[in-house]
């Protein structure tokens, strides 16, 4: 059972960052792990009152408040054309749209969960979190840090030119991915991110160069480099075994998924 | 603490805990449509609708309402017998223990959604798990509902 | 009008959806205590002390019982037929714990905040054993789940508590070995089903109370009303005389509700303290400490010659009754029974089982009731068999299925088939399916790959000889009907369809029929809704009635029109000698009213010797991605005969739903444990049942026989539903792919290690 002391919907996020100093505070985000576990928070700070639940689509960035649903991301068609379908395609299959609509952006990644979709594809964008005391973090970084009292105000992704791909695996339409993966070009950067390992999401650097130039490929080039850098990947993206897969299944789909995805980022139809 | 909000199209005022959520906040208030099926966020039998978007009321603090507009089928009873006369005339009600959440989450689609495909809804529909049906006939009288109010619009519109 | 065969709506239908408060939490009173239960977080444990003192202090906790406080006398909580078959094993608490999640202590308190208080506060001192969780080291393991000396089979079912031993037994038939040897084709295959959960939407709860005669009222989520009474009778110590147990509408129950999971903890509390009390279980108790399918491996040997007949099967059960031993020794039979009765032509068969007790969670009741485990592996067994005999499996089928008439080997319930259209499914399937064309598979060229599968399946009719349906048909003063039953709709619709059956004995309108919920006061005895009996048998009953009802109104209204009962004829209406000479059935019960000896009420009760069986063939194409090994059905056909059907909608709904309990049973459900025997898939996040986007096309239709012992023809549908999937799909999987998975769930991890392995050994 959930026990909450006192709850407070704050005026400013200075104020929830005061609070949140407290060890037993907490800040609520969507709640759907908060209400499953066994807490005794002693001040609940609620953001909700703050505006902070739009995407500020700006001339170089958009900003995504922190308490934006899960939804409204999905929904949102500017995102939806920048990402090409693959933030959409992210978000789908996580649990139903009611679930969704009570889902955060700020609590799905500031949680830096393992088996999360959304963190999965923002680490494949040009992404940076924005932190009250902190400032504003590359993700690639926020993932690596340990959990604190800072508070996430919005997530930052910057519009430098993306193409991106994001496929996941899953023993049911709407359960947690046995792994995920997104795949992008920022600028002419290719990224590549294998979540759900079990573990949290990372970039795989391609330290190779297999991917190096991949635009100016040809489709058979592109074809080969895929499948190249796919065996890489699976030989060196440490994975592991849950009760959803094996270490050895999860192997196997690093392969699988990191070459479909390259592949339908290079326009190679099957 | 104090709780202003709209339920089922009244402006209410009570006294809440902070820790209670919504859903046994509603049951309390005599909103016995409202069903509990798990822990976990994963059923959908909670559903309400909050400002028209549809939300797990076990997954939120009563005191979230605030100032929102809360329905529940209480709210909705001449819309879910139009909608149920279809799934009832399928068999596909069955035990009934899913169908609130579920015909709520229908209401919501009809708002958000125009004109879906079957894929639509059924994927607008995943979160409402069902046991007793198999879903099929869910669908069928979904579809049947559908081109029901699509034809009473255009009849509407020809008057 | 007529309402049989027609797809009449279901009489509760409007109020389910319109959200009225009509389940077993809306009716609890506001002012009930609620109860909770410390649970063993060991799978082997014995209370070497427990302190509930600081736990009675929390405020608004009205009692705290441990093994202390309740009677020493063990029960059964399987709501089956006394004497029942399954062991009385069980005490309201014990002293020894059996399985992680079994009941340590009883808590009621006036809030759920206090309750869950005080759990956090009782002290419990564990001596922690060893526990026996493995059921293949069950039987004459050195440990032994029960011990105890006051330990009981009332029934010789080959039970044994030294040994582990629920049930166990041998059953021959011609020389298996023989036959076997003389097979020109033969597997030996072993195939193994996990213990799934009903995971009906509406969790275990009761809710109690004492009325003004000091007796126990229990209102509860129950398939099973008059056993529950008798039940707490025995777990309570008091005659069932001083217990009512009523049943309101069910959120589900599928055989879940067929044992009493909850109601003993709150009648405990009410009956002790006098004070209203309810639970309801969470998500996460209806998954570790409910009462799931049994687990069991199956070895199938088969035997056919090179025309394709099979003429020896033999079947040897292993079934993990957990914990505790309710339903154990009565699933086990239809694993074996109606799994070869499927195959008419064979000579010679063995069945054996054993059915042990292990240290986790307690196995119950499930749709199908072990016959969806064995249809499972003898089914598979036989699509192997015609693997390996390069025949088509639907061929194999069409040359040995069961047809009327003929035999149904080891089904003991009927020797031949009494009413079957087994071949018109089968005939039908196929068209739908375009088996032809689409056998053995189709490779889609993008990576993926369709291909189908068929199975066959039965069940019974209610279990002969001993399942009882009850009616009450009565006259009201106004012209209508009272119908009263003590079979439970949860769901299913059987209220509305006794009511078709009663209106078309009675020739009257539907409207006209009312039916009430079961109240174990009132109700007629009825076994209650089980072994896919309702309709079949409570049917039967309700059909008696109304005849014994219709010649006794005729008796009245002769006597009204002053001649012999034997001149009157009754058309629903009028009781009439001719167009000048009739009375109105409001006139003959107005007349039951005044200066009359002459009951206008009728109760039947009705016990059926044989068990038809309903039948039923289903084909499943599924499309498989090579890669990563995930199954999607794309497609499922079913063509059923479950007799007359009396409410088609009803029959194809059922059927809907059993399959895609069915899917899940293949594909995604689950069941995986700890180290210490603690089940990790403890909600609907771990244990995936499927959603809308899991399943594809499911289309049923239906070609029913005329069972002429059933109402009107029928037989049932309940459960027979279930039993084809699993081995449909295994079979299509290995069809689109080469990869056959022995045990279910059948994950793309399976598939695609399975795969990858095909392709190593290449």
């Amino acid at each position: 059972m959930l026990k909450i002391k006192s709850y407070v919907k704050v005026n400013s996020i200075a104020e929830a960052y005061e609070l949140n100093q407290k060890k037993s505070a907490c800040v609520l985000g969507g709640m759907i792990w908060l209400k499953m576990g066994n807490r005794n928070v002693s001040t609940a700070i609620d953001l909700s009152g703050l505006g902070l639940d739009t995407v500020q689509e700006l001339e170089d960035e958009y900003v995504i408040g922190c308490m934006t649903t899960l939804h409204d991301l999905e929904i949102n068609k500017s995102l939806d054309a920048f990402t090409q379908g693959a933030l959409r395609e992210s978000l789908r299959h996580i649990v139903g749209v009611q679930f969704r609509n009570c889902a955060t952006v700020g609590g799905s990644i500031f949680g830096r969960y393992g088996f999360s979709d959304v963190l999965t594809l923002f680490l494949a964008m040009d992404t940076w979190v924005d932190l009250y005391q902190a400032g504003r973090v590359p993700l690639a970084e926020f993932v690596k840090m340990k959990k604190d009292r800072d508070i996430l105000q919005a997530v930052i992704v910057k519009k430098t030119p993306l193409k991106t791909v994001y496929l996941s695996q899953r023993n049911t339409e709407t359960d947690f991915p046995v792994l995920t993966c997104a795949v992008s070009l920022i600028g002419e950067q290719p990224r590549t991110v294998i979540g759900a390992r079990p573990g949290c999401a990372m970039v795989v650097e391609d330290k190779e160069d297999f991917l190096y130039g991949f635009t100016e490929m040809s489709k058979k080039e592109k074809t080969e480099a895929a499948r190249r850098f796919s065996e890489y990947a699976a030989a060196n993206v440490p994975v592991g075994s849950n009760m959803r897969g094996s270490g050895e299944y999860r192997r196997l789909l690093t392969e699988v998924l990191t070459r479909r995805a390259w592949e339908t980022l290079g326009g190679i139809e099957k | 603490m104090n709780l202003s909000f709209w339920l089922n199209g009244v402006y209410r005022h009570e006294e809440v805990e902070p820790d209670t959520m919504l859903l046994d906040f509603l049951r309390e208030k005599g909103c016995y449509s409202v069903k509990c099926g798990c822990e976990t966020s994963n059923c959908g039998l909670c559903t309400v609708l909050m400002d028209g978007k549809p939300v797990l009321s076990c997954s939120m603090l009563a005191l979230r309402a605030e100032g929102k507009k809360i329905v529940t089928m209480e709210g909705m009873q001449k819309e879910a017998e139009e909608f149920g006369a279809f799934l009832a005339d399928e068999g596909a009600e069955q035990c009934g223990f899913c169908n609130p959440g579920f015909i709520m989450n229908i209401f919501a689609m009809e708002n958000e959604l125009e004109d879906p495909t079957e894929e639509e809804i059924k994927e607008y529909l995943a979160g409402n798990l069902c046991r007793c049906s198999g879903f099929v006939g869910q669908t069928r009288s979904i579809l049947k509902y559908l081109e029901y109010k699509k034809t009473k619009k255009r009849e509407e519109a020809e008057e | 009008m007529s309402y049989v065969s027609k797809p009449v709506r279901k009489k509760d239908a409007m109020a389910l959806v319109t959200g009225k408060p009509v389940f077993t939490n809306d009716l609890a009173s506001k002012d009930c205590l609620i109860v909770k239960i410390l649970r063993s977080p060991h799978a082997n444990a014995w209370i070497e002390e427990i302190k509930t003192g600081t736990a009675k202090q929390v405020n608004g906790v009205v009692a705290v019982y441990t093994y202390k406080d309740v009677p020493r006398k063990r029960f059964t909580l399987a709501g089956q037929t006394y004497p029942e078959l399954s062991p009385y094993d069980h005490y309201i608490l014990d002293q020894r714990l059996r399985f992680v999640g079994d009941a340590v202590a009883i808590v009621a308190a006036e809030t759920e905040a206090a309750a869950e208080k005080a759990l956090k506060r009782i002290k419990v001192k564990y001596r922690v054993d060893e526990p026996v969780l493995d059921m293949h080291k069950a039987k004459d393991g050195k440990i032994l789940v029960h011990p105890e000396e006051d330990w009981e089979a009332k029934i010789p079912v080959g039970a044994d508590n030294k040994r582990n031993l629920c049930a166990s037994g041998v059953e021959e038939s011609g020389d298996v070995e023989k036959i076997l040897g003389e097979c020109k084709y033969t597997v030996d295959r072993t195939y193994h089903t996990k213990a799934n959960q009903q995971a009906m939407m509406e969790t275990f709860r009761t809710y109690c109370y004492k009325d003004y005669f000091g007796r126990l009222n229990v209102v509860s989520s129950t398939q099973v009303p008059f056993h529950v009474r008798r039940i707490l009778g025995n777990a309570l110590d008091i005659p069932s005389s001083k217990i009512r147990v009523i049943k309101p509408r069910i959120g589900g129950g599928f055989g879940a509700k067929q044992t009493a999971v909850t109601e003993i903890y709150p009648a405990f509390v009410t009956w002790m303290t006098g004070r209203p009390s309810k639970i309801l279980y969470s998500r996460y108790e209806s998954q570790i400490c409910a009462s799931p399918r049994h687990e069991m491996e199956i070895r199938v040997r088969a035997g056919a010659d090179e025309n394709g007949i099979v003429r020896a099967l033999d079947v040897y059960t292993l079934s993990n009754a957990g914990a505790y031993g309710e339903h154990s020794p009565t699933t086990v039979g239809l694993s074996g029974h109606k799994s070869i009765a499927l195959y008419r032509h064979t000579e010679a068969h063995r069945f054996a089982y054993d059915v042990v007790y292990t240290n986790v969670q307690a196995a119950g009741a499930y749709r199908g009731y072990g016959a969806t485990q064995g249809i499972y592996a003898v089914e598979s067994a036989i699509n192997e068999l015609a693997h390996m005999m390069k025949m088509d499996p639907v061929k194999l089928r069409e040359l040995n299925m069961p047809m009327e008439g003929e035999p149904l080997p080891a089904y003991q319930d009927c020797i031949t088939a009494p009413s079957c259209t087994m071949d018109q499914c089968m005939q039908r399937a196929k068209e739908m399916m375009n088996w032809d064309e689409k056998y053995p598979y189709k490779d889609m060229g993008n990576g993926k790959v369709r291909g189908v599968g068929v199975a066959m399946a039965m069940q019974g009719s209610s279990i002969a000889g001993i399942d009882v349906g009850g009616a009450d048909m009565k006259l009201n003063e106004d012209g209508s009907y009272t119908l009263g039953l003590g079979c439970t709709d949860m769901g299913t619709g059987c209220d509305t369809i006794l009511s078709q059956i009663a209106a078309d004995c009675l020739e009257t309108s539907i409207e006209n029929i009312v039916v009430f919920g079961v109240d174990t006061d009132i109700s007629p005895y009825d076994s209650g809704s089980y072994a896919s009996a309702t309709t079949y048998t409570t049917g039967m009953a309700v059909f008696q009635a109304c005849q014994e009802l219709r010649k006794k109104i005729c008796a009245l209204g002769a006597k009204m029109l002053e001649v012999n009962p034997e001149e009157v004829n009754f058309d629903g209406e009028f009781v009439f000698t001719d167009e000048e000479h009739k009375v109105s059935l409001k006139e003959v019960a107005i007349k039951g009213t005044c200066g009359n000896t002459q009951e206008l009420q009728v109760t039947r009760t009705h016990c059926s010797p044989i068990s038809p069986p309903p039948f039923m063939v289903g084909m499943a194409e599924v499309e498989v991605d090579k890669e990563t090994g995930s199954v999607k059905v794309i497609d499922y056909a079913a063509v059923v005969d479950c007799g007359t059907p009396i409410n088609p909608n009803l029959v194809r709904v059922q059927t809907e739903g059993g399959i895609v309990q069915g899917i899940g049973m293949a594909l995604h459900e689950d069941v995986q444990y700890t180290e210490k025997g603690k089940i990790r898939n403890n909600s609907f996040m771990q244990y995936k049942i499927p959603s809308r986007l899991d399943i594809g096309d499911v289309r049923v239709e239906i070609r029913g026989s005329y069972e002429p012992s059933g109402p009107f023809g029928a037989k049932s549908i309940g459960e027979l539903v279930i039993n084809t999937p699993c081995p449909a799909i295994a079979d299509a999987v290995y069809n689109a792919t080469g990869v056959r998975v022995r045990e279910l769930p059948i994950t793309p991890e399976k598939v695609a290690m399975g795969i990858l392995k095909q392709k190593l050994e290449k």
